[in-house]
Parts: structure tokens; sequence; C-alpha cells
């Protein structure tokens, strides 16, 4: 692959002219992908990071290894238990972590910049609620299988999502009103749940409350591999529907007169941000805030004017990982690693409030 | 704001209803409460008629209808009366407090404060009677009411949307760390569980009676700011010009909502919404006067709450819903019709 550089330049006359960003540029015969030189160096240290916060999910549990078992376990070098422990108990966790917390960054990005508002989130508009209540429903009522479970939180999802967005909408749909109404109506699934919860036998309710906080407990690798090729599809299916993003952001009409065909590229990006989020939640249960916190991070680490996915996708597959780090070992029992994320986010979305949010709102 | 302010301001703009309207109104709701506090006591799993529960108030028999009335109905029946009024008022008050039309103490994550509190207090300290725990409910309501008046004032006043994303944040951290703390400690979670579902069955009415005089002082307080309340509709400054004193009404305002919220929450659990629709209809009925809308929400706080628990045992029957389930399928639908009107109801 070639590369080229270009960046701001001197000039003859010993100026500096601003050129903007100092942006990479990746050609390959008739494709070329224009970076940002900070998001990649901001993208390389997130990996980094990930790669050593993997390891040491790796390396902790009841029975601690050191890093270098761990390395040569993932490069086959292991035989027997500490093979079984690394490879087949504890990466299909972590693969889990990274994968369903990348999905739900670009997700949440992928709202945000669709809906312009740095609060636009699937579990903010009763997206994870109506999932729960349609998991609750084929748990307690249906008593059926983890496919027909999978089943039933999509459609619970979709449908909620999709009943809030037309309540809201009044002449288009403004910010303001989808967070109430989505307020509104998440009080009303959370307490159908309350009450679906309430009347079932306490195993099953047990079970399914355990869903409903958002766990990665009992994730093998057959779940991982489904849900992560459901995952991979999508992801890229948002990398190229992500490119009218920044004109989009500009507004309907100033997209529009850059050629922008506005209609079918926001559905597109709205069914593949839904179908992100059901995936994730689908597998494990309602992960909540990642999706509301991971683009906003990514933006002011990457310092870009607008959301990025590639920064989000990465930001939310390490909050997902150290969450679910903290849930498992660093509480004092092992926890949904939903709870932990909620307590964080609903810490981050409060600060936002403080900062920034009370200024634009 | 200013277009809510300026409809009051206005010569001739609002229409206030006369006096007599207003006492008619008060009066319909006083019979339509004494009406459903006979019904609460009738209706159940078995109906029960008036002259059976005539009986048991005044000639005690140790009749098994006349037991149930005296010692499930009636307890019952009176911790939604209490319940139902603080919730009420505490929703006018932290309406008027905010000027925010959305304001209710479940949405401000006031019960999501108190219950925290009463968990820690349940699960953490061990106690267990109700005179304990509800100086955390107290505690909880109050500090949630602070933080939550804190993040959602900005510099040019405060906004409705960013109060209520305040309180739901606020509602959210809480929310899971009292998950957290339950799941920690099995205990807590089972003391604590019918509870946390927001209901008025099954509470003793020696729950009620510590509370009591707490509610009696904070709506004691609530008459006493209304005047200032009124004179602050019309901004800071013309308050101050009229002789309100800003803090001094803020901080009764803030005492008297956490004693409202806290002690409900402490012997109902979390109920929401009712604090949220009886002002919009009292507003409706009355005008922006809120003395009259107080006297209006004590009234109808109660209405909505008895109708509510009334309703969660007929649609069940011979089973029951919680009341605090009732409300939410009732209030939800509220929340979304005033958020789609093009302003919310004035204050």
């Amino acid at each position: 692959m070639s590369t080229g550089v270009s960046s701001a330049r001197a000039t003859d006359h010993g100026e500096r002219v601003d050129f903007g960003r100092r942006v990479l540029v990746l050609r390959r015969r008739r494709i070329a992908v224009r970076l940002e030189w900070r998001s990649v160096i901001v993208c390389v240290v997130l990996a980094l990071t990930i790669a050593f916060m993997a390891v040491l999910a790796l390396m902790t549990g009841s029975y601690d290894l050191g890093p270098g078992q761990v390395v040569s376990a993932l490069t086959g070098g292991e035989t027997g238990l500490v093979h079984d422990i690394v490879v087949d108990w504890r990466l299909p966790r972590v693969v889990a972590a990274l994968v369903f917390g990348a999905a739900l960054g670009v997700s949440g990005a992928v709202f945000q910049s669709m809906l312009r508002n740095p609060l636009a989130d699937p579990s903010i508009i009763g997206f994870s609620q109506g999932s729960y209540t349609g998991a609750l429903i084929v748990i307690l009522v249906v008593n059926g299988t983890y496919w027909q479970l999978v089943g039933g939180a999509l459609l619970g999802g979709m449908a909620t999502a999709l009943a809030v967005y037309v309540l809201a909408y009044r002449r288009g749909v403004q910010g303001f009103r989808l967070i109430i109404v989505g307020i509104g109506v998440s009080a009303m699934l959370e307490s159908l749940n309350t009450w679906l919860i309430l009347k079932a036998d306490l195993e099953a309710a047990m079970s399914a409350a355990a869903w409903g906080a958002g766990t990665l407990n009992g994730v093998s690798w057959d779940r991982v591999v489904i849900g992560g090729a459901c995952i991979a599809v999508l992801l890229l299916l948002a990398a190229v529907l992500s490119r009218p993003m920044r004109q989009m952001e500009l507004g309907d009409d100033a997209a529009a007169s850059q050629g922008v065909r506005v209609a079918p590229a926001r559905l597109g990006l709205i069914v593949v941000g839904v179908a992100l989020t059901a995936t994730v939640t689908a597998a494990s249960g309602p992960i909540v805030f990642i999706s509301l916190v991971a683009p906003q991070i990514a933006r002011r680490l990457a310092r870009t004017a607008g959301i990025t996915l590639a920064p989000a996708a990465l930001v939310g597959a390490l909050l997902c990982l150290a969450a679910d780090y903290i849930a498992q070992h660093i509480a004092p029992v092992p926890l949904p690693v939903g709870i932990i994320t909620v307590m964080l986010g609903g810490g981050y979305l409060g600060w936002l409030l403080f900062t920034e949010a009370r200024r634009r709102l | 704001m200013t277009a809510l302010i300026a409809r009051h301001d206005g010569p001739g703009n609002v229409t206030v209803p006369g006096p007599r309207r207003r006492l008619t109104g008060l009066a319909v709701a006083l019979v339509a409460l004494l009406v459903l506090l006979v019904l609460s006591v009738m209706i159940g799993s078995t109906s029960i008629s008036p002259s059976v529960v005539w009986d048991a108030l005044f000639h005690p028999s140790a009749d098994i209808d006349q037991f149930a009335i005296r010692d499930y109905r009636l307890p019952r029946t009176v911790v939604g009366l209490v319940v139902g009024a603080a919730l009420g008022v505490a929703g006018a008050l932290i309406q008027a407090l905010t000027r925010n039309p959305l304001a209710d103490p479940g949405i401000l994550g006031v019960h999501a404060g108190a219950s925290f509190a009463v968990t820690v207090a349940v699960g953490v300290l061990g106690v267990r009677d109700i005179q304990g725990y509800m100086w955390f409910a107290f505690a909880g309501a109050l500090i949630v009411t602070l933080m939550v008046l804190a993040l959602g004032s900005t510099r040019r006043g405060r906004s409705p949307v960013v109060m209520v994303l305040a309180g739901v944040c606020v509602g959210a951290v809480l929310g899971g760390a009292r998950e957290a703390l339950q799941q920690t400690n099995p205990d807590a979670f089972d003391a604590i569980r019918s509870w946390n579902a927001g209901s008025v069955v099954g509470r003793p009415l020696d729950l009620v009676w510590p509370i009591l005089p707490f509610l009696a002082v904070a709506l004691v307080l609530t008459f006493a700011v209304s005047g200032p309340l009124n004179a602050m509709v019309l901004g800071d400054e013309l308050a101050v010009a009229q002789g309100v004193r800003l803090a001094r009404t803020r901080i009764l305002a803030i005492i008297a909502v956490t004693l409202l919220a806290g002690g409900a929450t402490a012997i109902a659990g979390p109920i929401g919404f009712v604090g949220l629709m009886v002002p919009h209809v009292a507003r409706w009925v009355v005008g922006p006067d809120q003395r009259w809308i107080f006297a209006y929400s004590v009234l109808l706080g109660p209405v909505l709450l008895l109708a509510s628990d009334i309703l969660g045992r007929v649609v069940m029957h011979p089973g029951e819903i919680p009341v605090g389930i009732v409300t939410a399928f009732v209030g939800a639908p509220v929340l979304v019709g005033l958020a789609r009107r093009k302003r919310a109801s004035g204050l």
C-alpha cells in the first residue's frame, strides 16, 4: 500500500498557510482514504491500551496467571489447564466485551450524528427497556429457548424505538421531544417489567433479572462467533454508509446541496445503528450508556469537529472491557457489567450536563 | 420561559376562574375523594357492602369481613390518602419552585435518592424500623433535590429539559448503586423487595403515624411559601421588588418538598407520576394561583392515587397490580402528551 503524506506545508515566502489539520492519505488504485493524524495516533494509543487491558483481564481470575503464560497460550505455546483457562474460559468473555463494546460505541456515534444531539442514545429513547420487555415476555410467558429470547428482545426493542419515534414526531423530530417521550415510554415499560418479574416464580425471575442488568456471564464461543459475525457485517455497513455523515451534520438542506441523498442515507444509518444495539442487547442484555459515552469521549480525545466512528468503536470496546473487569474482579461480588456501565455513564452524563450541555441545550 | 411569564403578565390575557368556580371545583374534588375512600374500603378480592363497612367502623365485631376491613382495607386506604396528598403537593411545589411543567419527584430522581438511602440503611446499617429509616429517606431526598437543582440550573435560568436530564442521570446512578448493593447483599434485597415496587399494600398504620407530623409541617410550609412563589412567577427582580425574600422562600420550599417526597417514599416506596399529573389538572381548573393549586393538589393527589389503586384491584381481579405500576401506565401517556404540546401547560 503506497502512502502519501500531505500536511500544512511552509510556503516559499516563509509564512505558514493553514491547510487545516494534518492528514494522512492512503491510496491504492481507485480507493483513497483520508485520515487525520491525530485520529490515527489516538486510535493506535487506544488499541495498545485495549491490548494491555485484555491481557490483564486474561490474567486475572480465581486462578491467576502471568502475562507470559497468557501470551504463550494465545500463540499456541501452552497446553493443558493454562490453555483451557485462557482460550476456552476467559477469551470468549474478553472478545465479547470488545466486540459488543465496539458495536455499542459505533451505534451511539451513528445516533448522535444523525439526531445532532449529544444525548441521543438507544438506552435513553427506550430501546433497552423495550428489548427487556420483549425478552421478559419470552422468558416468563412463553418460556422460550435462547433464540426465541433473542427474537423477542429484537422485536421489543425495535417496536419501542419505532413507537417513541412516532410519538415524538410532529413536523419533524426534535431532540427535546424525543428524549422526554423516551423517558415517559421507558418509565412505563420499566413498571411493566417490574410487574412481570413480581408475577413470575423466583427462579425464572432471577435469571430474567440477571439478563436485564446486562451481563457477559455465560458467554461461550458459539454465541460470540454468531454475534461477532453479525456485528462485523454491520460495522462494515456502517463504515460504508457513514461517508455522508459529515455533510448531514450540517443540516439536511446543506447536505442535499452537496449531492447527498439525505432520506435513504439517514434511514440506512438508523437501521444499522438500531441493528448494532439490538444484536448486543440480544446477546448479553441491555448494556446501557456505553453508546452514550463512547462517542463523546472519542470526540474529545481525537478533537474532531463531529462524531467519528473508528475512535468511538475503540473507546466503546475499552469501556466495556474495563467495566466488565471492574464488575468481575474489583466489586466485592461479581456483578452484571450493566450495573457498572449505568453508574459510570450516569456520572458522565451528569458531568456533561454540568460542563457543557447546559450551555448548549 | 419568557413566553410563559408574559402570558400571565399581559393585560386581559389570562382567564382567571372566579372564586365560585374554584370553590365548586374544590367541593367536587372533596366529594370525589370521599366516594373513593368508601370505594377503596369496599372493593377488593371480595366486595363488601357499605353497611358492613359502617358496622366495621362503628360496631366492631369478630366478623371476617370486618377483620378484612380493619386490618387490610382501612390501613391501605389511609396510606393511599396520606401518600397521595404528599405526592400531589410535592409535585405542585417542585413544579412551582423550578418553574418546570415536567417536574415530578419521580422524574427528578428524588424517589431514587430516597430509596437508595433506605436501601443503604436497611442493607448495610441494619436499620429495620421506620423511625430509623425515614431519616435516611429524608436525607436521600434532600441531597438529590439539591443535586438536581444545581445540575439543572443554567446561567440563563433553569431549563426544563436539562433539569429532567439531570434527574434522569442522578436517578440512573443511584439506581445502579442500589442494584449493586442489593446484589451484594441478598438479605437487604429480601427486606426491601416489596417496598421497592411502590405500593400501599401491607403498610400497617404504625408506619404512617411517625411520618404524619413531618408531612403536616411540610404542608404548613407549602402554604406559607405559596404567596412568595406567586410573586416569583413574574421573575426574580419583580418578586424582590414586591418584598419577597428569594433565598428564604427557596429554602423553605426545598425543605417542604424533601419532607413530602421523602415521607411518601418512606411509607409507600417510589410511586411516580402522581406529582406530575395532579398539578396540571389543578392548573386547568384554577389557573396560575399557587395557593389554589396547592389546595387542589391536597385533594386531587389522593383522588388519583386511590383511583389508581382501585383500578389495580379491579383490572386483574382477584389478583392486583401495585399502584406504582398503574400510575406509571396512566402517567407516562400524560408526560408524552405534555411533551407533544407546543408549550407545556403554563406555570
